[in-house]
């Protein structure tokens, strides 16, 4: 045989190189014929990890349940009340590490969904954003009964439903935005640098500090320099955090400014995030 | 000779590479940390190797193990993306691997619908087609059991009815028809040939000759990441037997 212009046969025929990167639109318009396939497996994760334990989907609120009461017990006791004056302390901690955990695990199973995925990515091709999607898909699926579990807590412990209680989803709606983009930055980062995933747990707990989850950093912050609650409120997940426990506990703080940095960090977020991930749709299947 | 019929994929002159991490004497070009990842070696599985296929074509691929058969399916598939060259298909490869992911958690039941979706179906269309894969993959009395009790045999009867459960163009089979007992891989080359009749292309790895015998018509022989035969069954087979 003599040499044959493969790529001139190809030519020919009309056929469209495989593997090739749709432009953007195409690229979430598949995405969305796709999306039953993440939603199915977030919730099949969810069953898979869970239905091992006797006690069931019931650890999904278990768990961060009993972890907020650690954080209660010890700093409860050990912090100076004057951290949170004039706070009904029990529901203020357990929204705040509800909220903060919805953050904390979209972004560290974000950041896992392809290196953890990879036999998934090398043997099926789907648009691979639906991984890190997924990921956070399945915290929503765990929020809500936390939520639920939440509003219990707040009524027994004295905060009745407002009208402002119907705020709450729009702020998670939000805040969804904002993981989502969280998620898929970690999730490529992770796949060109393995050594994300070790940083993840320390920029995790930083921000928890930040955050403010078992003292108001309002109050903490309130003799120190004006500057450091200003930084402390360019933190997005302390906005959200901030804002869910307004609409849940009410307050005389003005939101307006938490609210504008988190409605912008949201959409900015997600943004940036959808591009970076896709830029690199090529390339995960390869490391 | 094949000039008459339409080319459903071509492959132009494709190299693959892996970045992997070696250590001891593979990793002789040990370089600090700040350069780049110590130990890393680039592993060279697909050193250009182009060729046409055509519709209707049934094309096994032979060669050892580590030879980069899987590779290639994997690059022809689009899920593996070449450092040079390029795969042009007509519509999108299947690759039915046997490793294919699914969740060893779940019940075979809830897997079959992930399957189903992840290949691109609809929930309606899986659930109408549910009961065909079940009935393909023989393991009915298993089917609400969690995959992880089931035998590698029976869960790779599983992957395969998924796989060919939709009607793909091209289909890429890489050493499914290894598995399962003689019964069910009968049924399965059976399915392969419907495959091909339907003016689809099917691409087969095995290492059983017998099966590359009986299913292609046309057998790619891979060494060392190289093509190194590419021709009629007999002929091709004969020659890698001879290498041995």
């Amino acid at each position: 045989m003599t040499e044959i212009d493969y790529a001139a046969l190809a030519r020919e025929a009309g056929l469209p190189r495989v593997g090739a990167r749709q432009d953007l639109p195409a690229y979430l318009k598949e995405m969305w014929q796709r999306r039953h396939f993440a939603i199915r497996l977030a919730r099949y994760r969810i069953e898979g990890s869970l239905n091992q334990n006797r006690l069931g989907l019931a650890w999904v609120v278990l768990n961060p349940l009993l972890q907020a009461a650690v954080y209660g017990l010890i700093f409860g006791v050990i912090m100076p009340k004057s951290s949170r004056e004039g706070i009904n302390f029990i529901p203020f901690l357990v929204t705040g590490f509800f909220i903060f955990s919805f953050f904390s695990k979209s972004f560290s199973q974000g950041a896992r969904a392809i290196t953890g995925n990879t036999s998934l990515v090398r043997s099926l091709s789907f648009p691979r954003m639906l991984l890190p999607l997924a990921a956070v898909l399945r915290n929503i699926y765990e929020l809500v009964p936390m939520m639920a579990v939440l509003s219990v807590i707040l009524i027994g412990f004295g905060e009745y439903p407002t009208w402002t209680w119907l705020l709450v989803p729009v702020i998670l709606a939000f805040m969804t935005m904002f993981n989502m983009g969280v998620a898929l930055i970690a999730a490529r980062l992770t796949v060109h640098v393995r050594d994300v995933t070790e940083i993840i747990p320390v920029i995790t707990r930083l921000i928890f500090y930040t955050t403010g989850i078992f003292y108001s950093l309002e109050q903490v912050l309130a003799d120190k320099p004006a500057w450091m609650l200003t930084l402390a409120r360019l933190n997005p997940v302390h906005d959200f955090v901030e804002l869910v426990r307004w609409a849940f506990m009410g307050g005389d703080t003005d939101m307006t400014q938490l609210a504008v940095i988190a409605l912008i960090a949201s959409v900015v977020t997600l943004i940036v995030g959808v591009f970076f991930f896709w830029t690199a749709e090529e390339r995960y299947g390869r490391e | 000779m094949n000039e008459q019929r339409k080319p459903t994929i071509v492959v132009d002159d494709i190299h693959v590479q892996y970045k992997t991490f070696a250590s001891g004497k593979a990793a002789s070009d040990r370089r600090s940390l700040m350069q780049r990842q110590r130990g890393v070696r680039i592993v060279k599985a697909i050193k250009g190797v182009s060729f046409a296929a055509y519709e209707g074509e049934s094309i096994g691929v032979i060669g050892h193990n580590g030879s980069g058969k899987s590779t290639l399916m994997r690059a022809i598939a689009g899920l593996q993306q070449p450092v040079k060259g390029a795969v042009y298909s007509a519509s999108r490869p299947a690759l039915l691997g046997v490793n294919a992911a699914l969740i060893n958690d779940l019940t075979g039941e809830k897997n079959v619908m992930l399957g189903g979706l992840a290949l691109g179906m609809t929930p309606d269309e899986v659930a109408s087609r549910r009961e065909g894969i079940i009935e393909f993959s023989g393991i009915r009395e298993f089917i609400d059991m969690p995959m992880k009790a089931y035998s590698s045999g029976m869960a790779a009867r599983l992957r395969f009815s998924i796989a060919i459960s939709r009607d793909h163009q091209i289909l890429l089979v890489d050493e499914a028809l290894a598995v399962g007992d003689k019964d069910f891989r009968a049924k399965s080359e059976q399915r392969i040939r419907e495959l091909r009749q339907q003016a689809g292309t099917v691409f087969l790895v095995s290492h059983s000759m017998r099966s590359i015998m009986d299913t292609c018509t046309r057998v790619l022989w891979i060494d060392h990441g190289e093509l190194k035969m590419d021709g009629d069954p007999k002929e091709v087979v004969r020659a890698y037997k001879k290498s041995k």
